[in-house]
Formats: C-alpha cells, structure tokens, sequence
C-alpha cells in the first residue's frame, strides 16, 4: 500500500517535471521528436534508478556514519557523473544494440537535475532502500510520461500558425503550462 | 572584446534565461515571488565568479581529459559553502529554495562558463564574466519573480500593490511556464528589433 502510494504520488501528483520543476533542460531540449523522447525517458529510468540506490548506500554506509553529510552535494555529484561514464564503457561493450538506442543521451544526463534531485529528496524523505528504489522508478516513469506526453504535441505544433515571437521555445513553454494545468487535476488523489 | 561589453552581455545580449535557455529548473522553481527569484540570482552569482575564478587560476594545472569532473568538484565546493552559510544565516530563505540550492552544481550555466569562458581566458575576464552572467541570471529570475508575484498575489518584494480578484495559477506551477514563455516572447521581439 505504501509502495502504492509513493508511486501513484511521484507519476502524477507532484510529477518530477511538470510540478517539481526537475530536469526541464531534456524536457525542452530533446522532445522535438517522440522517438528521441522516449529514448532520453529509458536513459533516465536506467541512469536515476541505479544513482539513487548507490547514493543510498553512500548516505547510510559512509557518509552518516562518519559524520560526513555535509560533503552530500559533493560525494553525489561525482558519483552520478562516474556512474554514468561506466554505465556508458559497459554498455557499450555489454549490449551495443542498448547503447545504439540510450548512448547519445547518456553524456547529457550527468547535468539532468533530476538525478541529483531523486537521490538528495529520497534521502530527506528518510525512505528505507526498497522504498528508495521504487520512488526512483515511479519518478523517472513519471519524466517519461511527461517527456512523451509533450514531444507528442510539439510534434503537432510544429504544423500550427504560431505568431513568429512566439514560435519554437516561448509557445513550447506555455503549452508546458497547459500541461501542469491538466496534471494539477490529480492534486488530492493521495 | 572589451571588459565593458564583456560585462553587460549577460544582461539581454546573451541573458542566460531568456536567450541561452540555461538554467531552466531552478528559474521555474524559485520564483513564486520576486525575493526568492533574487536570492537565488544572488547565490548562483557567487557561485559563478567564485568558480570562474578557480578555474581560469588553474586551467593550465588541469589535465584536458578530466577537466569537466574536476570543474564540477571546484563548483560543488563552492555550492556546498553557499548551502551552509545560507542555512545558517538566511534560513527562511534557505527553507523557501530547498532543493534547489543543492542543485546549483548541475545549473547548465556554472558549468558552461567554467567549460566555454574560464578555461580559455585571463582570470579577470573570467571574473567580470562571471559577475556579468550571474546578474544577469538573478535580474531574469527577478523579473520572472516580481511578474508572478503581482499576477499571483498582487504584491511586489511583499509590498502590496493590487486589491480583489487575483490569478492564483500564477503563483502555482502551471503559471511558471506560462509567465517564462511569454517572457522570453518579450524577449525575443527586443533582441532582434
């Protein structure tokens, strides 16, 4: 039931992107087309689930026991940034045909705010490990949602009349808001 | 370039927000009013030049192949100083960013001026980019601040300004992207004209 809860709250109430205002760069930058969109959602799920069980480990094993929490930002950013790189040599080597379809999305992810932001939230949330895992799960699932839902109109906008100052970023943006606006209709669901 | 121009440039010509699109998520986040977008321009700021500093001093010292982990290593550092010294001396306003104070290390800006300014120029220059850049950053994320502070809750640096029915959505998520959008409209038509 709890585990529910968490993901039903992370997908739709206060979904990564559209409510908590995590990883907006890929959000805007690579949902010109579905397909990329969806590549850079599997990136991500793959990418934040295993650094936020890492970090996990990291906060419980190494850093609270030695009274090192305030080195948080630090130790997480490096190992996300290190995580990524070796995700990308295995990978590579591992499953080509994986790496064809995740590889040029990989690099971008060490700057995605919302790996850092999963993995420094479940920590204040004081989630237990499986909890953890599931929260990072829904949430990228949730960036997913979010990434394609958007790519899907921007696809279609691309065919509009659109005044010209408002053309490209500006009307992607607001049509981002329209978006928030249906997904504030989950708000009370848990 | 001269040290003038090198300066005013992050203000309109190359503003962060509304011209390079870096730094988008905390610029959404913060700014449900003008003083939250202006602390968090503020902090960035200083994150900014201190790290621009850093890097221009030992840009010869660091190897090619590892210079993006260890600029984010200076930049996390300086993060981690501005985290401390804001929970300790501001902490209403540390409670009001939250999260995204610790997310100043993966603001595409710091990081794009350490890679694409510092390492490459004299460490005055690198500093006057960096206090250019940053305050253009915090008057963007003022700007975007004080528009949904007044259409949200009537009310600019919590004075207020307007009485009676307000757009509550502005305040809320729905209306960061919104009011961004228009914004950067706005600044598009003033760029180019």
């Amino acid at each position: 039931m709890e585990y529910f809860v968490i993901i039903i709250s992370a997908i739709f109430v206060s979904n990564i992107v559209l409510a908590q205002f995590l990883g907006i760069c890929p959000f805007v930058g690579v949902s010109g087309k579905l397909s990329t969109s969806v590549g850079m959602g599997g990136a991500v799920l793959f990418v934040m689930t295993l650094a936020t069980m890492v970090t996990w480990v990291l906060q419980y094993y190494v850093l609270n026991p030695f009274g090192l929490a305030f080195m948080q930002t630090i130790v997480f950013i490096l190992v996300i940034a290190a995580l990524v790189q070796m995700v990308e040599i295995i990978l590579k080597k591992v499953s080509p045909p994986l790496y064809q379809a995740l590889g040029v999305f990989l690099p971008l992810i060490t700057t995605n705010c919302a790996v850092l932001g999963v993995a420094i939230l479940t920590i204040q949330k004081e989630f237990n490990l499986m909890e953890s895992v599931v929260f990072a799960i829904a949430n990228a699932i949730g960036f997913t949602l979010a990434i394609v839902l958007f790519s899907g109109i921007r696809e279609h906008l691309d065919l509009m009349e659109v005044p010209k100052g408002m053309r490209g970023v500006p009307i992607a943006l607001v049509v981002a808001g329209i978006l928030a606006l249906a997904f504030m209709g989950f708000t009370g669901l848990v | 370039m001269n040290q003038v121009q090198n300066f005013t440039k992050g203000f309109i010509k190359e503003n962060p927000v509304f011209v390079l699109l870096l730094g988008l998520c905390p610029t959404l986040g913060v700014t449900t009013s003008a003083i939250n977008g202006l602390g968090m321009g503020l902090a960035t700021t200083f994150v900014l030049v201190m790290s621009n500093l850093v890097v221009s001093l030992i840009k010869n010292a660091i190897p090619d192949k590892i210079r993006i982990p260890s600029f984010i290593v200076i930049i996390a550092s300086f993060v981690t100083i501005v985290e401390l010294t804001m929970q300790a001396y501001t902490p209403a306003l540390f409670d009001a960013l939250g999260l995204f104070i610790p997310l100043i290390v993966v603001n595409c800006i710091v990081l794009g001026r350490a890679e694409a300014f510092a390492s490459k120029q004299t460490v005055y220059s690198s500093m006057i980019d960096g206090v250019g850049m940053g305050l253009g950053f915090a008057f963007a994320l003022t700007l975007l601040g004080g528009v949904r502070e007044l259409l949200g809750s009537g009310a600019i640096f919590g004075i207020n300004l307007i009485k009676g029915d307000l757009m509550l959505v502005f305040v809320l998520a729905p209306g960061a992207f919104i009011a961004l959008g228009y914004l950067i409209a706005l600044m598009n038509k003033v760029v180019k004209s």
